[in-house]
């Protein structure tokens, strides 16, 4: 088990360098000069012309691409991401601040979709071909089909503008925070995104419990005399639980991009909303933050799903 | 004796998309209390089915029972409502299944597993208490080390030590009667021996009636006190032990033996029944066995013969028993 | 075994097939509503009656009516003729994206399955990293960089599906590969290729055609996301994501529904049609499944 994880590790780390070369090939291709992305706006401005020779030679920007290159992985990996075209802050920093909110959308809406999944991919699974099931298939499928922002549209035109019980946007109402008002900012787009991601899960519920159902175990848990409600979830569910927890993991890469769209709609300050905004307004700096940030959060929740895997299943815990 | 399990015109019927198949088709069996009953035939004859139909353990609505008697203890099961039928399952009624490999559930411990049906049919939940039975009978099934290996998951026991744990968990509420569905097959030769020992040790211990499902007559010949012969869904014969092995009364039973090696014979020849069992979406019109029987005749062809009383509390459903005494 | 001889005997499970298909109801009511919707944006031109991209100020925002049957957008363009405009490129878009998903996966799939070893081991790694990452963000840094083109989205959306594909035939490779009729024509000399087009292909194309299916409906969906982020189809072309991003005032979304109804009901539909195809198709190749 260990070195499998050991390996796991080696190959992410391996995957993640090739992916930093492939950003860095993004950052040779933006447009302009790339000290204006190393250096803060105003330096350069008021810098003499020795000034900026100095600095474009102290970041290798004379030299050849893969010094270049090498320069700007060690400030990477240093937490040096240069900084804004637009305002001159520090990448990191203006990353930074963008990180909790996402953070905060995505685990609620991960919860939803689980609230969502799991009770309805059981259901399915114990009566298939029931009313259940089908009706599970088509909120799975139109959870999937039926894009986000379409969805969002729809929720603001009845719950803000008709109804008027919930904010459209933003995180918070700035001239009166309290939790209630946290909470019901994040009502409208934590629903639509967990109930987007939703999809996926209760089809791997669905068939996998249909196939734990049927397993010799769940007869010898009824041959005891366990209710069916025990039989279903703490023997059935239970051998389903550990690969979902693998399929959560896996599935987060998908949830941020549903994030990306859910901030953009509810202007939801996350770093989905600033990647775009970013794109918009071409801050190449910030978006090559991004990219770096996106891939390793991508290669954690693949490690974090190995190691789930690992450590949670008994037959492969104690191996 | 009195009897614990009656099953009288047991039939059940699987239902696919395309085809019915009968599994079980009209089949009798008496359990006395204290006894032990091997029910004995080649893989597809219905014991199994059979065994299961008694806990309603057969998946519904694909699987249709319908029965004129099903009772235990003298009370009626069919009419029981779910609660009353898990009160039966794994408390006076124990089942052991076949393959110890996957009737375990592979993430819960061994401990869980045992305590969980202790717990199951105690008013009071008593965890610690039911923990420690748990250990207790894992002792008693001959489980060395027993505390900790109670900590252990399925996959850290060897096949024999599953099946023993499947056992404990059967006898875990001093059951009236234990159902071993092919207790051995699944395991190696050497292991199947101890795990018939502590069937019979552990069937003397509860003094529960035992229905042992077996397609080895040499299980048979070790452990039961009376046999009952499936073939094609139904009962062919039943005897005492001895009577049969003996002087069976039915060809398909004759044939069995023939096949079984033997040391007190002159013969080193082993004849196997030729042929293959019948297709259950559709068998053979009349006695089912006709195709593979060498004392067919036309009537064999048509008639389906019933299983008929030839005292001494034998059965019989073979058109010509009589060339056979 | 069972898939083996499901797919190797092939008048018979096809025929299957298709009656499991028709007994889909679903699955044809989305056949049916994929069929008018490919005919609308075939005959576009005949069927609008407007130019797309016909700006008439005088007629700006009107609510439908008979003559501009969606009503029209801020510019006064006709909002159903550009929704059926648009249906050509979100289609298109989706078709070459998922063509090109199924390209790459059976190329590198069966490379992988043929050649097996370290070959396997390292394409089969590749398509666990595109898998991994989701498509729409690395197109948002992608586009952000390069400047959003339909090309760009295109080859960003096949590059990342490619991997479904590519491990279904890698499969059917595999089995194959052990197969004794298939080592008897590699001994009288059949090439990889020779072997690719006789066995491979045939064998993968149940479940390919499955997965392109699906792919279809993510790459439209994708497509219609990355034009609503302002990252896609790029105006005046209509697509029916960057129809849906003059909506993102809360004041068009109330006062003027039909802008931002029509195009979103349009993209739900369609994937949602492709998706219970590929479902139907899903069901009728492998009944297990179901």
């Amino acid at each position: 088990m260990g070195a499998y994880l050991v390996r796991r590790l080696l190959v992410n780390v391996l995957v993640f360098f090739l992916i930093t070369v492939a950003i860095f090939g993004l950052v040779h291709k933006t447009p302009g000069d790339p000290i204006a992305m190393q250096v803060p706006a105003d330096q350069l401005n008021s810098g003499s012309a020795d000034f900026i020779a100095q600095k474009r030679h102290e970041l290798g920007l004379d030299q050849s691409v893969v010094v270049q290159y090498w320069h700007w992985l060690l400030g990477a990996l240093h937490g040096d991401l240069g900084y804004s075209l637009l305002n001159g802050r520090a990448v990191t920093e203006v990353l930074g601040e963008r990180i909790g909110p996402t953070i905060e959308l995505m685990g609620v809406a991960l919860v939803i979709s689980l609230l969502v999944a799991i009770p309805l991919g059981i259901a399915a699974a114990r009566r298939r071909n029931s009313v259940v099931d089908y009706s599970a298939t088509v909120v799975s499928l139109g959870s999937v089909s039926i894009p986000v922002f379409f969805v969002a549209l729809i929720a603001i035109y009845f719950f803000t503008l008709k109804l008027q019980w919930l904010p459209s946007s933003g995180i918070s109402d700035p001239t009166a925070p309290s939790l209630l008002d946290t909470i019901r900012h994040l009502v409208l787009p934590a629903l639509i995104l967990g109930f987007g991601n939703s999809g996926p899960f209760m089809r791997y519920v669905r068939s996998s419990m249909i196939t734990e159902l049927q397993a010799d175990y769940v007869r010898t848990a009824e041959a005891k005399g366990a209710p069916p409600r025990r039989v279903v979830l703490r023997h059935a569910f239970r051998n389903s639980l550990i690969p979902l927890l693998t399929v959560v993991a896996s599935n987060v890469p998908q949830l941020l991009a549903g994030a990306v769209v859910i901030e953009q709609v509810f202007a939801w300050p996350g770093m989905g909303q600033l990647a775009v905004s970013s794109v918009n307004q071409h801050d190449y700096s910030v978006i090559i933050g991004f990219a770096l940030l996106i891939a390793i959060l991508v290669l954690l929740s693949n490690l974090l799903a190995d190691v789930l895997y690992t450590l949670v299943d008994p037959r492969v815990r104690l191996r | 004796m009195t009897v614990l399990l009656r099953i009288e015109n047991l039939s059940v019927d699987f239902h696919t998309d395309d085809a019915v198949v009968h599994a079980v088709d009209g089949v009798d069996l008496e359990v006395h209390e204290g006894e032990i009953v091997a029910v004995v035939g080649e893989s597809g004859s219905g014991k199994t089915v059979t065994a299961m139909s008694v806990l309603r353990l057969l998946r519904e609505p694909a699987a249709r029972v319908s029965a004129g008697t099903l009772a235990f203890r003298g009370q009626d099961l069919r009419g029981l409502s779910p609660r009353q039928l898990r009160a039966i399952r794994g408390g006076p009624v124990g089942m052991i299944f076949q393959d110890p490999m996957t009737a375990l559930n592979p993430v819960l411990s061994i401990g869980d597993q045992i305590a969980e049906t202790v717990l199951l049919h105690q008013d009071r939940r008593d965890r610690k208490a039911a923990r420690a039975r748990a250990v207790e009978l894992l002792a008693l099934v001959g489980v060395p080390d027993a505390a900790h290996r109670a900590r252990q998951y399925p996959h850290e026991f060897s096949g024999g030590m599953r099946q023993r744990a499947m056992i404990a968990m059967a006898i875990a509420n001093d059951p009236d009667l234990i159902i071993a569905d092919e207790p051995t097959t699944a395991l190696d030769v050497t292991i199947q021996a101890q795990v018939l020992q502590l069937l019979r040790k552990a069937q003397r211990e509860t003094g529960a009636a035992t229905i042992l499902i077996t397609h080895d007559l040499g299980v048979v010949a070790e452990l039961a006190d009376r046999v009952v012969v499936m073939y094609a869904g139904r009962v062919v014969e039943t005897a005492e032990v001895h009577a049969l092995f003996g002087k069976p009364r039915h060809p398909y039973t004759l044939g069995l033996l023939a096949s079984l090696p033997r040391m007190d014979t002159e013969t080193d020849r082993l004849d196997p029944i030729p042929g293959n069992p019948p297709n259950m979406a559709s068998p053979p019109p009349g006695c089912p066995f006709h195709p593979r029987c060498p004392l067919a005749r036309d009537i064999c062809r048509t008639e389906r013969p019933a299983l008929l009383d030839l005292g001494d509390g034998r059965r019989s459903a073979c058109h010509f028993h009589e060339e056979l005494a | 075994m069972t898939i083996q001889v499901e797919v190797l005997d092939e008048a018979v499970p096809r025929r299957g097939a298709l009656r499991r298909f028709r007994r889909h109801p679903v699955a044809l009511a989305g056949l049916v509503f994929l069929f008018l919707v490919v005919l609308a944006a075939i005959f576009a031109r005949p069927l609008s009656g407007h130019d797309p991209n016909q700006i008439d100020l005088l007629a700006a925002r009107a609510a439908p009516s008979g003559e501009h049957w969606l009503g029209t957008d801020s510019t006064g363009r006709d909002v159903f003729s550009r929704l059926v405009f648009a249906g050509r490129v979100s289609l298109g878009v989706g078709i070459a994206s998922a063509a090109l998903a199924v390209v790459l996966g059976t190329v590198l799939g069966g490379i992988a399955g043929l050649l097996g070893g370290w070959v396997d081991g390292l394409v089969m790694r590749i398509a666990d990293v595109f898998m991994s990452f989701p498509s729409l963000v690395v197109i948002v840094v992608v586009a952000g960089i390069l400047g959003p083109s339909v090309v760009t989205m295109v080859i960003a959306i096949g590059l990342f599906q490619w991997p479904v594909c590519g491990r279904i035939v890698r499969g059917v490779t595999l089995s194959l590969r052990e197969q004794e009729y298939v080592l008897a024509s590699r001994a009288t000399g059949a090439g990889p290729m020779w072997l690719l087009r006789r066995h491979i292909i045939p064998a993968a194309l149940p479940p390919v055609s499955v997965a392109a299916t699906l792919a279809v409906a993510q790459a439209i969906a994708l497509e219609a996301t990355l034009s609503f982020l302002g990252l896609g189809v790029q105006p005046p072309s209509a697509s029916w994501g960057n129809m849906l991003t003059d909506a993102q005032s809360l004041t068009v979304i109330r006062t003027e529904p039909w802008l931002w109804l029509s195009p979103g009901v349009a993209v739900a539909l369609t994937v949602l049609a492709v998706n219970f195809i590929g479902d139907g198709l899903r069901d009728a190749v492998d009944p297990r499944q179901s």
